[in-house]
């Protein structure tokens, strides 16, 4: 981890939906320490700020994807990066998706909107040693098919269960219509021995893990990946302050036992 | 009737009453096979049957006028489709139409409201059964009011969304 930016090229881009881009940085010189799925980057568009953005993919020690959607000026920029450009970072920073914790058990990996891009490191990971885990089921939910992120990979996230549904259908689409909660009923998983991975926003995040309590999975083994405004990545700042935790450092990735009576409280 | 999902569904609550209520209703139900593509009711038509899906996706639509049919939310294996007949005016509020093939139980309504008005613990199990299937609909539609995925009006994006 350093606290000051080192320069990242980007060596790959590719455009996800109308406002979402997947870049692939390669560093100039020293790289980063590798990051573990969950875990995020502070990216600096130059002459505009710093944000913190998730890993989309951990495909070697050296390079970074990361898949961002542009929502205010600095991720605008970043998304407005062409191959070429440059780009500071700092990180790794943050918890990761405790999958050593779900060996053995049934998975449940449940995205909203652009929670996907954090979780697919993870998919990834759990594909690359399937037999570790039982089943895996991976639902994801979007406004509508035209923000649906990485289609392309769904055919071979789809066993046991993999599954899309958009709350805003076209004429054209033909998936699942409906909140994302609404696929758990046709997922494959014992309740009892199922870890839950879920990202997406808060009301969705909470709506799931209720969902999930209800089921029968423990709160320990679902896992939320919780965001507040984080400017320093490195605990000193307090910006990203729940409660006890400095999500930054405690985070993003927190166990539903700890986080549910934080998200409870409206002053946090 | 064996349970097909670890899940709260409507499948599983009718597997999970006593079994002299099962063994009953279940007696008033029939297989079902519908190919893709079928209209299992339309919007206004007469409400006198439902279904537990077994197997595949039914999409529920209304029709919009110069749009056609715009699908507001499908279901799957282990719900309930209609619950539209158990109260009047006994009218579809919505149409369904199957998404690839679907197989499932299909009642008679008429006759299981008459086993309910005969057996009135095995009516509020039932009619408890139907509301929470609503209830789940209900919030899952409440919670699609709220455009969670929709552009956030705050700048910066997250380490998640």
């Amino acid at each position: 981890m350093t606290l000051a930016p080192l320069p990242y090229r980007v060596v790959d881009r590719r455009d996800e939906t109308h406002d979402t881009v997947t870049l692939v940085l390669e560093p100039a010189g020293e790289a980063l320490s590798p990051f573990a799925p969950g875990q995020f980057a502070m990216l600096y568009a130059f002459g505009v700020g710093e944000v913190p953005v998730s890993v989309s993919r951990t495909p070697d020690a050296r390079r970074l994807t990361h898949t961002v959607r542009a929502v205010g000026a600095v991720t605008r920029a970043l998304c407005g990066l062409r191959t070429g450009a440059w780009v500071g970072v700092r990180g790794p920073f943050g918890t990761c998706w405790d999958l050593a914790a779900a060996r053995g058990h049934d998975l449940l990996v449940i995205a909203g909107g652009i929670g996907l891009a954090p979780l697919r490191p993870l998919i990834d990971a759990v594909l690359a040693d399937a037999r570790e885990y039982g089943r895996l089921n991976v639902l994801a939910g979007a406004r509508s098919p035209r923000e649906l992120l990485y289609q392309d990979e769904f055919p071979a996230w789809g066993r046991p269960f993999g599954a899309a549904t958009v709350d805003r259908p076209d004429d054209d689409w033909t998936g699942r219509v409906g909140v994302v909660t609404t696929l758990l009923g046709e997922a494959r998983f014992t309740p009892a021995d199922t870890t839950a991975f879920v990202c997406g926003p808060e009301v969705m995040m909470r709506v799931t893990a209720r969902d999930l309590l209800h089921r029968g999975v423990r709160p320990d083994r679902v896992q939320v990946s919780l965001e507040r405004n984080m400017r320093c990545a490195t605990g000193h700042c307090g910006h990203c302050q729940l409660g006890p935790l400095l999500l930054c450092r405690d985070g993003p990735v927190v166990g539903y036992d700890r986080a549910e009576p934080l998200l409870t409280v409206r002053e946090l | 009737m064996t349970p097909q999902t670890d899940g709260p569904t409507a499948e599983a609550a009718l597997t999970a009453l006593p079994a002299e209520h099962r063994t009953r209703l279940m007696a008033l139900a029939r297989e079902a096979a519908f190919p893709g593509a079928t209209r299992i009711f339309e919007e206004g038509g007469e409400a006198d049957r439902f279904w537990v899906i077994r197997s595949g996706t039914v999409a529920l639509d209304v029709h919009v006028p110069g749009r056609g049919q715009a699908v507001v939310e499908t279901i799957g294996r282990g719900a309930l489709l209609g619950w539209s007949w158990l109260c009047p005016p006994r009218r579809w509020h919505l149409g369904a139409e199957t998404r690839g093939p679907v197989r499932a139980w299909e009642f008679d309504a008429a006759a299981v409201r008459g086993l309910c008005s005969e057996r009135p613990e095995l009516g509020l199990a039932l009619v408890t059964v139907v509301a929470e299937t609503i209830g789940d609909r209900l919030r899952a539609t409440r919670t699609r009011l709220l455009d969670l995925y929709g552009p956030p009006g705050s700048p910066g994006n997250g380490t998640g969304p």
